[in-house]
């Protein structure tokens, strides 16, 4: 995605607040990629085991967990003093979002 | 009157910070909508502010809370594995529910998804949380990024439901017990 520069009423560069909608779409929809890697490959599955009494599930959350602030970190470096626009990005981090709810509910994660 | 220690730390996940978060949400969203809104020609004050930025990170906290107990606290106790030959599985709640074709729903589709869409909660309310702490009054100018916060909130809001309401099953069919039973009240003769 290239964010163009967008106008703002405020003077408040609105590159921060993209940057955070944006991770935590992105974050969201990570949750269920690793959930879905993990369940369809053993390999993966015991990968994730960072904590044993919680199983697969710790490494799961810890690395949407990570993957996510570090996607906030980097793109609020990138754009903190930019005006991006905000209808696209807000539309991608919307569907990544419902996305992640979707493929983490157990009968469509079973169809890939 | 008693409960268990385990039956005490579910309650505080599911009731203490779950249910609670379930709460807010809808508060979040009335103070978010009311504050921010085009309709709404004043501009929010300071105390306004400040009050929204508290109740966002209050509820960014309750649902980390309800998150990281959940998957670290009572998970481990309702997936433990019974040694073998183990006849009375009260004590194992997904085995419990696995061995019987009328419950095994409850953990194959309830449990898995649970798990997962849970941690959507706090992503999404912590952004919320953020964004208002660096946009505050500002927030109102930018209508894109307000409703992009609202339909967040109102995900989160559905995340947290889904959770809250298999968890709530889940409890129900095959319930979390054990550890230290501790003693409420004491009761009347029957």
């Amino acid at each position: 995605m290239s964010p163009t520069a967008s106008r703002n009423d405020s003077g408040v560069p609105t590159g921060g607040g993209a940057a955070a909608v944006l991770a935590a779409g992105i974050g969201s929809f990570l949750v269920a990629v690793f959930a879905l890697l993990a369940d369809k490959f053993a390999a993966i599955k015991s990968t994730m085991i960072f904590y044993r009494p919680t199983g697969p599930l710790s490494g799961v959350t810890t690395c949407a967990l990570a993957a996510w602030l570090a996607t906030w970190f980097i793109l609020h470096a990138r754009w903190r003093n930019r005006s991006v626009a905000l209808a696209p990005v807000s539309t991608a981090a919307l569907v990544l979002l419902i996305l992640g709810v979707l493929l983490t509910f157990p009968p469509i994660a079973d169809l890939f | 009157m008693e409960i268990t220690t385990r039956s005490l730390l579910t309650l505080m996940h599911g009731v203490g910070f779950g249910a609670l978060y379930l709460m807010a949400c809808s508060g979040a969203l009335v103070e978010l909508y009311r504050r921010y809104g085009a309709h709404n020609a004043a501009p929010p004050s300071t105390r306004d502010e400040v009050f929204l930025r508290t109740y966002l990170t209050a509820m960014a906290i309750v649902a980390w809370l309800a998150v990281l107990t959940g998957a670290y606290i009572i998970y481990p106790w309702y997936r433990a594995a019974p040694p073998s030959g183990t006849v009375d599985l009260a004590a194992f709640p997904q085995r419990l529910l696995l061995a019987s074709p009328s419950t095994s729903g409850w953990h194959s589709i309830g449990m898995e998804w649970k798990e997962h869409v849970a941690w959507m909660a706090p992503i999404c309310i912590t952004m919320a949380a953020a964004v208002e702490f660096q946009y505050g009054h500002h927030l109102k100018s930018y209508p894109q990024l307000r409703n992009a916060i609202l339909r967040f909130v109102w995900i989160s809001l559905l995340a947290a439901a889904v959770a809250g309401f298999f968890g709530a099953m889940i409890n129900k069919n095959a319930p979390v017990e054990g550890g230290t039973t501790i003693h409420l009240v004491q009761g009347g003769r029957p």
